[in-house]
C-alpha cells in the first residue's frame, strides 16, 4: 500500500554507529592534518609516536600491558572489597585499603611471633572476624539508618583507628610478607614472543590464578548457598529482606568478614609483590576509580574496571609519560575514569540512577 | 534567665532577618571577637600561638570553604587541599612577579586562582553525583599535587623545589619571612578569617546561598523552580575554592614560613578538612570553626597534655595513640550526634532558652 516513494529515506545519521564512526574519521582526519602541519612535532609525538613504538616493540607492549594486567587485578582486589560492603550495607568503606595492611601486618607480625605459617593464616582469619563483629557491633549498629556521608565518616575513624593501632602493635617499619612459607612461588618465567623476551614474575601469575579462583568462589558463594541468597536479598533492598526474617546485623558480619578474608588475600599478594607498609594504604586509594569505573554495585564492574584502569595507566606512563615528564601514574586512573563517568554517570556496570521528584 | 528572647520586639524586617536576633547573641560575638583581639595576643604565649591559635584560624577557613561547597551545596570534594596548594603557589608567583604589592592583597587575589582551577575540576559536577563526584574530585588532588612536583616554573626553578617566602612588611612591619613574630601573623591570620566568614555569611544567606540549599536537597526540584544549576554548582566551586585558596596561601606564607608544599597539600589534608567539616557540622559556618577547633588543636593538645597529665608516653608511640583517639573520637561524636558539634551548640542554646522549665 504505502508507496515507497513517500516514505522519507531513512536517516542514515540517526544510527549512533555510523555517527560515531563519522566523528573517528573526521578526528583522524583532522589528526593527519594536524600531524604535517604541526611544526614542533607535539602531535606526532602524542598522536602517532607512541602506536609506532608499539607496533615496532610488541615484545614491550606485551610486557606493559601484563604489568598493568597484573596491578588492575589487585586493584581489582581492594575494588570487590568494596562492592561487597556498599552492596550490602550500603556504607562507602573507606578502611578497606587499611583493612588489607591490617591483616597483612597481622599474618607477618604473627609468623614473626613463632606461630607456623599456616597457623597464622587462620589466626589472621580469626581477628578479621573479630575485626568484622566490633565493626558491626560499635560502629555500624549505632549508626544505623544515617545518612551516606556519616557512615563514610565513620570509616575514615576506623581507618584512623587501625592506623593508630596497627602501628603500635606492629611498628611503622615495613616488613617482608611470608611468601616463601606460604608456598607462593618465586623467580620469573621468561617467554619468548614477538621476537622478543617478555619476563613474567611466577609471583604474579600466582596473584592472578588465585585472583580468579577467590572471584569465582565468591561468585558460587552468592549464586549457590542460604547465606549468598540472604545476601542478595539485602542488596536488593533491607526492608523487603528484614520483612522476610533475615538478620541484618548477621549479614553485615558475615559481608565484613568476607571483605576482611578478600583483604588478607589481597595483603598476602601485594606484599609478596613489594613488601608489607602502611603506604600500601595510599596505593589502596588506586581502588576508587576503578570502582567508579566498575559502578560501585557491580562485582564484574569491579573487575573490569581494575583491568582497564590497571593496564590504560601502565601503557599511559610508559607510551606517554615520558611526554609531560613522567610520573602521571598518580593521576592518569583518576582521569581515565572521570572520562568513562562523563558518558556513564552510574560507571560502566553500575545500578541506573533512577531520580523522581 | 540569661539567654531569653522575652521582651526583645523586631520593629523592622531587617531586624527580623538579623543572623543574630538576640542581644545576648551579639555581645556573645562581641566578647569573642575582643578575646581574639586583645587577651589571646597579650596573654597566650608565642607558642600557643603559633601552633595553636594560627593553625585553628587556617583550618576554619579552609572548612568553611569545603562547607559551602558540602555542605550547603550537597557536593563532596576530596581535593581541598590541591585548592589551598593553587592559593599557595598562586601567592608565590604573584609576589614574585609583583614584589611591591602588599602581601595581604596578593593573599586575597591568589585565593581567585584557586577558584579558577576549582570551576573547571567543578565541571563534572554537572553530571556525577554523590560518592563518584567525590572519586571524581580525587582527580583533582592528585593531579595538582603532581604538578606542584613536576613543574619547576611554579616554585622558581629552586633546587629544592620548596617556596621560600620572602620577607613583605607593611608600615615597616614584617608579616612574612623569619623575622615576622607570631603576634602578627596571629593578627593578619585574624583580619583575614574575621572578614571573609562575614563575606561568608553574608553569602550564604543571600540569594545565592539559598539556591546553594535548595540544590543540595533536590537538584531536579531546584531546576524546576528556576535555579540554574549550572550557575549555582559552578559558583559553588568558584566561592569554595576561593576561601580553600585564601586559607592555602596564609598556611604557607603565615604558618609554615615555606617549605615542601607538595607535601603539605597532600591528600590527608583534604580528609582531615573534610572531618573538620562534618565533625562541625555540615552546613553551619559556626560548626566549621567548631569542628577546626576540635581537629587542630585535639593532636597538639594530647601531644603536650598527656605527658603534662603524667601519662608516660613520646614520640612515635604518642601519635599513633593520637591516631587512635582521634579515630574513636570521630566515631563517638558520629554516634552521640550525626549533625555535628553545630547541632549540639543550637541544642544547648535552645536548653538555655526555655531553662528552667522545659515544658
Amino acid at each position: 500500500m504505502s508507496d515507497i516513494a513517500t516514505r522519507p529515506a531513512p536517516n542514515l545519521l540517526a544510527n549512533p554507529l555510523v555517527k560515531a564512526g563519522l566523528i573517528v574519521a573526521a578526528v583522524i582526519a583532522a589528526l593527519a592534518i594536524g600531524v604535517r602541519l604541526d611544526p614542533t612535532n607535539t602531535l606526532y609525538a602524542i598522536f602517532v609516536d607512541p602506536f609506532q613504538q608499539m607496533v615496532q616493540a610488541p615484545d614491550l607492549l606485551v610486557q606493559t600491558v601484563w604489568e598493568g594486567l597484573v596491578s588492575g587485578v589487585l586493584y581489582a582486589l581492594i575494588a570487590l572489597g568494596f562492592v561487597l560492603i556498599f552492596k550490602a550495607s550500603g556504607v562507602f568503606n573507606f578502611a578497606q585499603g587499611i583493612m588489607v595492611v591490617f591483616a597483612a601486618l597481622t599474618l607477618v607480625g604473627l609468623y614473626e611471633k613463632g606461630v607456623p605459617a599456616f597457623l597464622a593464616v587462620i589466626l589472621t582469619l580469626g581477628v578479621m572476624f573479630a575485626l568484622a563483629v566490633t565493626i558491626e557491633r560499635v560502629v555500624l549498629r549505632p549508626l544505623v539508618n544515617q545518612p551516606d556521608i556519616i557512615l563514610f565518616m565513620a570509616t575514615f575513624g576506623i581507618t584512623y583507628f587501625l592506623i593508630g593501632f596497627g602501628e603500635s602493635l606492629f611498628g611503622g617499619n615495613p616488613k617482608q610478607m611470608i611468601a616463601e612459607q606460604l608456598y607462593l612461588p618465586k623467580g620469573a618465567v621468561d617467554l619468548q614472543i614477538l621476537g622478543g623476551l617478555v619476563s613474567l614474575q611466577k609471583i604474579d601469575i600466582a596473584a592472578a590464578v588465585i585472583a580468579s579462583l577467590m572471584i569465582a568462589a565468591l561468585a558460587a558463594f552468592f549464586q549457590y548457598t542460604r547465606i549468598g541468597r540472604a545476601l542478595r536479598a539485602v542488596a536488593d533492598s533491607h526492608k523487603a529482606a528484614l520483612s522476610v526474617g533475615i538478620s541484618l546485623n548477621q549479614i553485615w558480619v558475615i559481608v565484613w568478614f568476607t571483605a576482611g578474608i578478600v583483604a588478607l588475600i589481597t595483603g598476602i599478594m601485594w606484599g609478596a609483590r613489594s613488601d608489607v607498609s602502611f603506604a600500601l594504604e595510599i596505593v589502596a586509594l588506586k581502588a576508587l576509580p576503578v570502582l567508579i569505573l566498575g559502578g560501585f554495585t557491580s562485582i564484574p564492574g569491579a573487575i573490569v574496571g581494575g583491568l582497564i584502569i590497571g593496564i590504560g595507566e601502565k601503557l599511559g606512563e610508559f607510551y606517554w609519560g615520558p611526554l609531560i615528564g613522567g610520573g602521571i601514574e598518580s593521576w592518569l586512573a583518576y582521569f581515565i575514569a572521570l572520562g568513562f563517568l562523563l558518558f556513564r554517570p552510574q560507571g560502566l556496570f553500575g545500578d541506573k540512577i533512577i531520580e523522581r521528584i | 534567665m540569661l539567654y531569653r528572647e522575652a521582651g526583645q520586639y523586631k520593629s523592622s524586617y531587617a531586624s527580623d532577618m538579623a543572623v543574630f536576633p538576640l542581644k545576648e547573641d551579639r555581645i556573645g560575638i562581641a566578647v569573642i571577637l575582643a578575646i581574639a583581639l586583645v587577651a589571646i595576643p597579650f596573654l597566650g604565649s608565642d607558642f600557643f600561638i603559633a601552633s595553636v591559635m594560627i593553625p585553628f584560624l587556617i583550618f576554619s577557613l579552609a572548612a568553611i570553604g569545603l562547607n559551602i561547597l558540602t555542605g550547603y551545596t550537597g557536593l563532596i570534594s576530596l581535593g581541598t587541599a590541591a585548592f589551598m596548594g593553587v592559593g599557595a603557589y598562586s601567592c608565590y608567583k604573584l609576589t614574585t612577579f609583583f614584589p611591591d604589592v602588599n602581601i595581604i592583597v596578593l593573599i586575597l587575589v591568589s585565593g581567585l586562582f584557586s577558584a579558577g582551577i576549582g570551576v573547571l575540576f567543578g565541571l563534572p559536577s554537572l553530571r556525577i553525583k554523590g560518592f563518584y563526584l567525590a572519586v571524581a574530585t580525587l582527580a583533582a588532588q592528585f593531579f595538582l599535587q603532581w604538578a606542584f612536583v613536576r613543574v619547576p616554573w611554579l616554585f622558581n626553578y629552586n633546587a629544592s623545589g620548596a617556596i621560600e617566602v620572602p620577607q613583605r612588611t607593611l608600615f615597616d612591619i614584617p608579616l612574612t619571612g623569619a623575622s615576622a613574630t607570631p603576634e602578627t601573623r596571629y593578627f593578619v591570620c585574624l583580619g583575614l578569617v574575621v572578614v571573609l566568614t562575614w563575606f561568608a555569611s553574608n553569602i550564604v544567606h543571600g540569594k545565592l546561598g539559598r539556591s546553594w540549599m535548595a540544590v543540595r536537597d533536590m537538584d531536579i526540584a531546584a531546576e524546576l523552580m528556576g535555579i540554574k544549576l549550572l550557575n549555582a554548582k559552578l559558583a559553588a566551586f568558584a566561592v569554595s575554592s576561593y576561601f580553600c585558596g585564601v586559607a592555602g596561601a596564609m598556611m604557607i606564607f603565615l604558618w609554615y614560613g615555606g617549605g615542601e608544599a607538595a607535601d603539605v597539600f597532600s591528600i590527608r589534608l583534604s580528609f582531615n578538612i573534610l572531618f573538620m567539616v562534618i565533625i562541625g557540622g555540615l552546613g553551619s559556618l559556626i560548626g566549621s570553626f567548631f569542628g577546626a577547633a576540635f581537629l587542630s588543636i585535639l593532636p597538639t593538645a594530647l601531644k603536650f597534655g598527656l605527658p603534662a597529665l603524667g601519662v608516660p608516653i613520646a614520640g612515635a608511640a604518642a601519635e599513633h595513640v593520637t591516631f587512635m583517639l582521634v579515630g574513636a573520637l570521630i566515631i563517638i561524636f558520629l554516634i552521640v550526634e550525626p549533625h555535628g558539634l553545630a547541632r549540639l551548640w543550637q541544642i544547648g542554646k535552645q536548653k538555655l532558652r526555655t531553662w528552667p522549665f522545659p515544658y
